[in-house]
């Protein structure tokens, strides 16, 4: 076994300075009748790298991928080109087969990268300060409203409509087992953002008002009343992000006055991989550092008095606080934070700038060519590289009809709101930079010719 | 006249080294200095060509929100980029640089073709919501995996959505949780956990609604069965227990802790963290437990990122498979259907539902498919016999130096455990881990499990050979001689890592957490 460098005199070796006769001796203290007495039973034997390959790569051609087609698929995760350099770098032995820098000594790569990271996000976001990832956008909502509800001793949490509706099920998922008091509804098909609802809703036991920007729908609105009317209720403004690239056009919740800004981070560095591993952002207000959850990294000296990086408010965490932390997360998403801030650094400001402006640019002038086909009309008023058509019948058919003829054609509200009729007409594109013009126009002529 | 007029000659040492001064750059060769990005990186810079100047929108779509202020990001060139995270690698100790043994994390090899194998279009270029007739080869993936799984385990069916360790946890807790109150038993609301258990376990209790208390260990380093059977009762919803557990040892009365919890109406969990030392000789199913993570990032070494991400599959007994989240994955008529909110149905009408967008870790499932696949049901066998083998021998190679607490516990799993006790006055694990640091090693895992004082939990894992084995052994007793004799230089120690000990207490007394320019950085380019 390619794997084991363990040969027959060397395990005959230890077992005699170990004092066991077999191997078996070793595992005395499994019950007799849980011992297996030969490989698990039903399953093949070890296998080849050739055959393993070979094995994997027939099963990975039975996708299509997003590369093959023209491609428009967004609401929460996005195809941006993602330059050669980055998956070189995350693959340095140092940082792939590396662990948790409980040793600062020996993992001042991995925290000082950390510490850039944060210093990354917590700009990008508009916030103070920013912890070192979580799982993923979904993930970071949900403990995001618990920090809330620590925060400001109340249950009640106020969801957005246009809050990824996965996003709205996790949370509901938690909520069922914590008591917290979710209050959420669907989206409608409306240029406007729920502002209004949401201002209209928040009372003395609200914990905080949770919104997407931009929306699931890919609609934008000015947070600042919404965060005044937090404000005035003592209540916390929680923004989501599911698209980062989008701030390189837009001013950031933070810079709105958003208390706790959580995101999803896959656009930049991690790439599609169908659903994970992505990485959760997460960044809040100075003052509310002791309640975030997650690893944070901390500049400080070392004895001979040169900077240098370490773990730190490990007060707040499981290992320290056990059944009183602040979560239970333990590991978080540190290769895919890596391969975000390596994109973050290429980009630097002039570069995310400019990528913003060619999603937008070209987001528009698609929305401008689909919403001309007879039938089709476009629901946003505003949008950064995601928008909401209205299609004259159910979109999720002719998603379908679309992945037969090679296009893959956006996200229909049927998938993400089953069985909500006034929703299933919804269909969601996104233009990236990897989008061409070729692209839009073949899916704007098949769409017609569906239609027609 | 010679044609060499330059003084050029082969060189031969010198003897003696005299007074060398410090480097100007605070470099020593090979052991490179790197500053923050923030420092040699400007707002100006980009490291990314676009094809053309970006044409801007016709008609801008941001209304009154397009960004008028900098973000203060600094940006590199690809060359600059490629060295700054180039020199920060190197500043790190890896597997790939030398035995890692941190005990309970299962550093081991992480072999390329698993890389390799997640990297295909195929796998990393789709994306979660594409119809599923286009992604039938990524649904398969996770069928294949959830197969192998739940027969290696011995259970019923598996959740594989939970994205770390302990996101499955919360996964199996909220699942007994959803069990409990189907059955009108909501009233119970303690789960017991051992005083060894990692800090996760009373966490992610607490996390989901209960009380935690804790179990008693036995002299011997096991749960106490009699105190834990003491406790059940009608307020009792189930145990935590991790097996083998963080003393490296096997909770031999496993089967008989299952029956009496489920005699008393409640459910068992096992923190699976330490699956890879039975894997393929133990199934979990066989001793009466219901619910178990699976790190793939431990047992089937899925890389840990420096952090990260994991992957903690939850496998489930009959009794709790209808609880289980959503998504899952079925084969029906020959087609892989992804099993979602709507279409549920009545198969999965008691599930809990939704722990995270999308299906899970794919990139993580073919990594460990791909890992499985090439050790098979015999490579999967030998992979916990050599790890196994690997921890006694460590264990019966020290305890003459070291004091191993459960040493006469019998044999170990695949972890050893020693203790401080025996270090001079005024010495502890530290300085032993710290020691080991300058004879090229990560050390062990420091102060954990709290059942043991100073504890030094060492995991060397299955792929490493004996000579590697010997040269830590000889490390370590070194090491620990010198810190049983109280020599001063330990505590100082380490003396040839890029940074001496940091300070910690000043971290988190004035956290800085983010970079603050000492002058703020150029206007955007506009």
């Amino acid at each position: 076994m390619r794997y084991l460098p363990l040969t027959q005199p060397d395990r005959e070796a230890m077992l005699a300075v170990i004092g066991a006769a077999t191997i078996d001796d070793l595992f005395v203290d499994v019950p007799e009748a849980a011992r297996l007495d030969g490989p698990v039973r039903d399953l093949p034997m070890h296998a080849s790298e050739m055959a393993v390959e070979r094995h994997m790569a027939a099963l990975a051609k039975k996708n299509l991928t997003a590369g093959e087609a023209p491609f428009f698929l967004g609401c929460g995760a996005y195809k941006h080109h993602v330059p050669a350099s980055v998956d070189h770098l995350i693959q340095r032995g140092e940082f792939l087969t590396a662990y948790t820098p409980y040793q600062p000594e020996i993992a001042q790569g991995t925290l000082q990268m950390l510490f850039e990271f944060q210093t990354q996000v917590a700009r990008l976001l508009g916030t103070d300060v920013a912890n070192a990832s979580m799982y993923d956008g979904s993930t970071a909502c949900w403990e995001a409203i618990v920090m809330a509800r620590r925060i400001t001793k109340r249950g009640k949490a106020i969801l957005s409509a246009g809050l990824h509706p996965h996003y709205v099920s996790v949370s509901n998922t938690m909520a069922k087992f914590t008591g917290d008091v979710l209050d959420t509804t669907d989206p409608r098909l409306v240029p406007e953002m729920d502002l209004d609802r949401l201002i209209a809703k928040i009372d003395d036991d609200t914990s905080c008002v949770v919104v997407q920007y931009p929306d699931i729908l890919g609609r934008i609105a000015d947070l600042r009343p919404l965060a005044d009317a937090c404000h005035a209720k003592k209540a916390l403004l929680i923004a989501v992000v599911t698209e980062p690239v989008a701030l390189g056009a837009i001013t950031s919740p933070g810079e709105m006055d958003a208390d706790i800004v959580v995101g999803e981070g896959q656009s930049l560095g991690v790439g599609l991989q169908f659903g994970g591993p992505y990485v959760g952002l997460f960044g809040c207000k100075d003052k509310y550092v002791r309640q975030m959850p997650g690893r944070l990294c901390g500049e400080t000296v070392d004895a001979d008095g040169r900077r240098g990086f370490v773990l730190t408010l490990s007060t707040r965490e499981q290992h320290i606080r056990r059944e009183k932390a602040t979560s239970n997360i333990c590991t978080n998403s540190g290769l895919c934070a890596l391969a975000f801030s390596i994109h973050m650094t290429l980009l630097g400001e002039a570069g995310l700038r400019q990528l913003a402006e060619v999603n937008h640019a070209g987001a528009v002038a698609a929305a401008e060519r689909l919403s001309q086909i007879p039938g089709v009309e476009l629901i946003n008023d505003s949008f950064f590289n995601e928008f909401t058509l209205k299609l004259p019948v159910e979109a999720r058919p002719v998603v379908r009809t679309l992945a037969d003829r090679g296009i893959l054609a956006g996200v229909s509200l049927g998938r993400l709101y089953p069985g909500k009729d006034d929703l299933a007409n919804g269909l969601v594109v996104a233009v990236t930079e990897t989008t061409t013009a070729e692209d839009v126009e073949t899916l704007a002529s098949a769409l017609q010719e569906i239609l027609a | 006249m010679s044609i060499n007029q330059s003084g050029w000659r082969p060189t031969a040492p010198e003897q003696g080294k005299g007074n060398v001064p410090a480097s100007v750059t605070g470099n020593k060769a090979l052991m490179l200095e790197e500053a923050l990005i923030f420092e040699i990186g400007d707002s100006h810079t980009t490291g990314v060509d676009f094809a053309t100047a970006p044409a801007r929108a016709a008609t801008s779509k941001l209304g009154a929100l397009a960004r008028k202020a900098p973000i203060g990001l600094p940006g590199l060139s690809e060359p600059e980029t490629v060295r700054h995270y180039t020199r920060l690698s190197r500043q790190n100790y890896g597997i790939d640089l030398g035995f890692f043994p941190l005990g309970s994390c299962t550093m081991k090899h992480n072999p390329r073709l698993n890389e390799k194998m997640a990297r295909l279009p195929g796998f990393s270029d789709v994306h979660p919501l594409q119809p599923v007739d286009t992604v039938q080869g990524a649904l398969e993936v996770i069928h294949q995996l959830a197969h192998w799984l739940v027969t290696l385990t011995g259970m019923t069916s598996v959740a594989m959505s939970p994205k770390a360790g302990a996101h499955g946890e919360l996964c199996g807790v909220l699942a007994i949780r959803a069990a409990l109150e189907a059955k009108g038993e909501g009233h119970r609301k303690i789960i017991l956990v051992p005083e060894s258990a990692h800090g996760t376990n009373p966490a992610t209790a607490a996390f989901a609604g209960y009380s935690v208390e804790d179990i008693p260990a036995t002299a011997e380093g096991r749960v106490d069965t009699a105190a834990l059977k003491a406790r059940l009762g009608p307020d009792v919803a189930g145990v935590m227990i991790t097996n083998p557990n963080t003393c490296g040892l096997f909770e031999r009365d496993m089967r008989e802790i299952s029956d009496a919890v489920h005699a008393a109406g409640g459910f068992v969990y096992c923190d699976g963290a330490n699956f890879n030392a039975i894997v393929g000789r133990v199934r979990p199913g066989d001793l009466g437990i219901d619910a178990m993570h699976i790190n793939l990032h431990k047992t089937f070494s899925t890389p840990h990122g420096g952090g990260g991400p994991g992957s903690g599959p939850v496998v489930f007994s009959a009794a709790l498979t209808p609880y289980a989240p959503l998504p899952f994955v079925e084969k029906q008529d020959g087609q892989f259907v992804l099993v979602e909110e709507e279409t549920a149905g009545e198969h999965h009408a008691g599930s809990f539902g939704r722990m995270v967008a999308f299906h899970g870790q794919m990139g993580m499932f073919t990594r460990a498919l791909t890992y499985i696949l090439s050790h098979g049901a015999d490579g999967l066998r030998q992979v916990s016999e050599d790890a196994v083998l690997n921890a006694n021998y460590i264990l019966r190679s020290l305890d003459d130096t070291l004091d191993a607490p459960f040493g006469p516990s019998g044999p170990c799993m695949h972890e050893a455990l020693f203790s401080d006790s025996g270090l001079a006055e005024g010495f502890s694990t530290i300085d032993v881990a710290k020691g080991l640091i300058d004879e090229g090693f990560h050390p062990m895992t420091m102060y954990f499990p709290l059942v043991v004082h100073g504890a030094m939990l060492v995991e060397p894992t299955e792929t490493e050979s004996k000579a590697a084995l010997d040269q830590f052994i000889a490390a370590l007793r070194s090491v620990a001689e010198r810190a049983k004799a109280g020599d001063p230089s330990l505590k100082t120690a380490p003396h040839f890592a890029p940074r001496a000990r940091l300070d910690e207490t000043l971290a988190a007394r004035k956290p800085v957490l983010v970079w603050k320019d000492p002058a703020p950085l150029a206007q955007a380019a506009e």
